[in-house]
């Protein structure tokens, strides 16, 4: 399958084992944000060049690789970055969290427990938490070097100031191992609490920006609040209209324009497991009936 | 003397061995104190043991300057197979190493002499390779830390005797420290900068 022109998995040796000495670094610094070399991928930036760098540089033969966008297998994103890699790598691909080794994604955390002998990639596109407080790196990095991350927490009172709650919503910093303050990518931050003391390697890559970092598994990761206004998780409050899911995150999507929406997960491997099993929600009686009728017909 | 054709070979498949040590290094790193194999094997030169070379192969080259002990710098043998395999720049000031090559722990340098990376750059730091005696038996330690699930035990014989105290300075250092590999022959254990080691004698 290996496409002749490339080398396994397209990058280069060399720059594999610069990824690699980065990985390394990352893991024994959490939440520290490692410069690395970052290639000219065959995408633009801002579709994960920095992601399919890790994955390139960890991915073996016996890998079993799964991409999601915004929690689905089957965006363009995905899709894409999933065939790069059965092209150049010859690995197997999946759609199931179960199965995967290694899962690249793209502003979610699967709602399926992950597992020791998984690796999440993810896709960063700035990963400096407190680029939009300071923009010199030479500052952000002395504030990081001090762990003097007071602004931050400026930032989050002046959303209690302004909304009466912290309004960020994604992208909601964390400190890794009670010493690096970390941007979680912009996942949103019903996410957060999955991080924390999670059995697989999370390892994170910003292509244009040049980082990796990484959270090693069984670590503790901690979302920034106030004692008064503790961290609370996000979620719309329905059940998917799909799988009738209370506890999964979901995407809000508008059906008309009068007005009506409705609600469906955001991971479609879980919802798709859920209405395998069994669950339907308001809304999934469209193929239900399909079936029905094809049967009373036939 | 040896010629390269007389030098012990390096990876049979570059890719795929150098991607699977890796995994194994990876692995070891994200979870202290686990005991992680190293599969493919390459020609190892004297002084050298078979996960140690696979390491080199895997992660050095021209960008890694490299520091060895005294007996691995004495070995020509061991100076002709980096050379040729990996390029990597063998240095004599261990404080600008990325990495460090230990063939036998009582040559072990005082830890302060390594790089130790700054408070704004802590990954400018020696990575230190130690052969060790033993992974499967010898003294208990107890191993906390990120990427341990609670306690790790690892037993271990390995020397200098007193190497997790010595480590004990990465308490105080990080984020600077050292981040330490044990290996011991196909056997790899990680001990990054963020564990802490109680000694459990025995």
């Amino acid at each position: 399958m290996n496409a002749p022109a490339y080398n396994f998995a397209y990058l280069d040796e060399q720059t594999k084992r610069m990824i690699r000495r980065a990985i390394l670094k990352a893991i024994a610094i959490p939440g520290y944000q490692v410069p690395f070399a970052s290639r000219e991928m065959p995408m633009p930036y801002g579709w994960g060049t920095g992601g399919v760098q890790v994955t390139a540089a960890i991915l073996g033969p016996q890998d079993v690789l799964k991409v999601i966008d915004q929690g689905s297998d089957d965006t363009t994103n995905a899709i894409s970055i999933r065939k790069f890699f059965a092209k150049t790598a010859g690995v197997a691909t999946t759609t199931s969290t179960d199965d995967a080794t290694v899962i690249q994604t793209r502003h979610r955390i699967p709602e399926t427990s992950l597992h020791e002998n998984q690796v999440l990639v993810y896709q960063v596109p700035i990963p400096e938490p407190l680029r939009f407080l300071e923009p010199r790196e030479t500052e952000t990095r002395r504030m990081h070097a001090l762990a003097e991350y007071g602004l931050m927490h400026v930032k989050l009172y002046e959303d209690i100031a302004r909304f009466g709650h912290i309004a960020t919503a994604y992208a909601y910093p964390v400190k890794v191992n009670a010493r690096y303050v970390m941007d979680p990518s912009p996942t949103p931050k019903f996410d957060n609490p999955k991080m924390d003391n999670c059995p697989a390697l999370q390892l994170f890559g910003a292509g244009r920006e040049k980082r990796i970092y990484a959270i090693p598994p069984y670590t503790q990761v901690v979302s920034l609040d106030f004692e008064d206004h503790p961290f609370e998780p996000y979620r719309f409050n329905a059940p998917c209209a799909l799988c009738a899911a209370e506890n999964s995150y979901l995407d809000e999507i508008v059906t008309d324009d009068k007005g009506s929406r409705m609600f469906v997960c955001s991971d479609t491997d879980y919802c798709e497991g859920r209405q395998a099993a069994g669950h339907h929600g308001s809304m999934s009686a469209a193929p239900y009936k399909e079936k029905a009728q094809g049967e009373a017909n036939g | 003397m040896t010629t390269i054709a007389e030098l012990p070979p390096g990876f049979v498949d570059k890719v795929l061995s150098a991607q699977s040590t890796f995994r194994s290094v990876m692995d070891a790193m994200a979870r202290p104190g686990a005991v992680q194999r190293i599969v493919p094997m390459a020609g190892t030169p004297d002084a050298m043991m078979r996960g140690t070379a696979a390491i080199a192969l895997t992660l050095f080259d021209h960008d890694t300057p490299l520091w060895l002990d005294a007996r691995m710098s004495e070995s020509s043998d061991v100076l002709k197979w980096l050379k040729f395999h990996t390029g990597a720049p063998v240095i004599q000031d261990s404080s600008i190493a990325a990495f460090a090559l230990i063939s036998d722990g009582s040559l072990l340098p005082a830890l302060e002499r390594f790089a130790l990376g700054t408070n704004e750059y802590p990954d400018r730091s020696t990575t230190v390779i130690i052969q060790v005696d033993g992974l499967d038996a010898g003294r208990s330690f107890e191993l906390r830390g990120p990427g341990i699930d609670g306690v790790a035990t690892l037993q271990a014989s390995i020397r200098p005797f007193d190497l997790f105290e010595r480590l004990r300075f990465n308490e105080t250092l990080f984020p600077r420290g050292i981040d330490v590999v044990l290996v011991a022959d196909d056997a790899v254990v990680a001990i990054p900068r963020t564990t802490r080691v109680v000694s459990k004698g025995g």
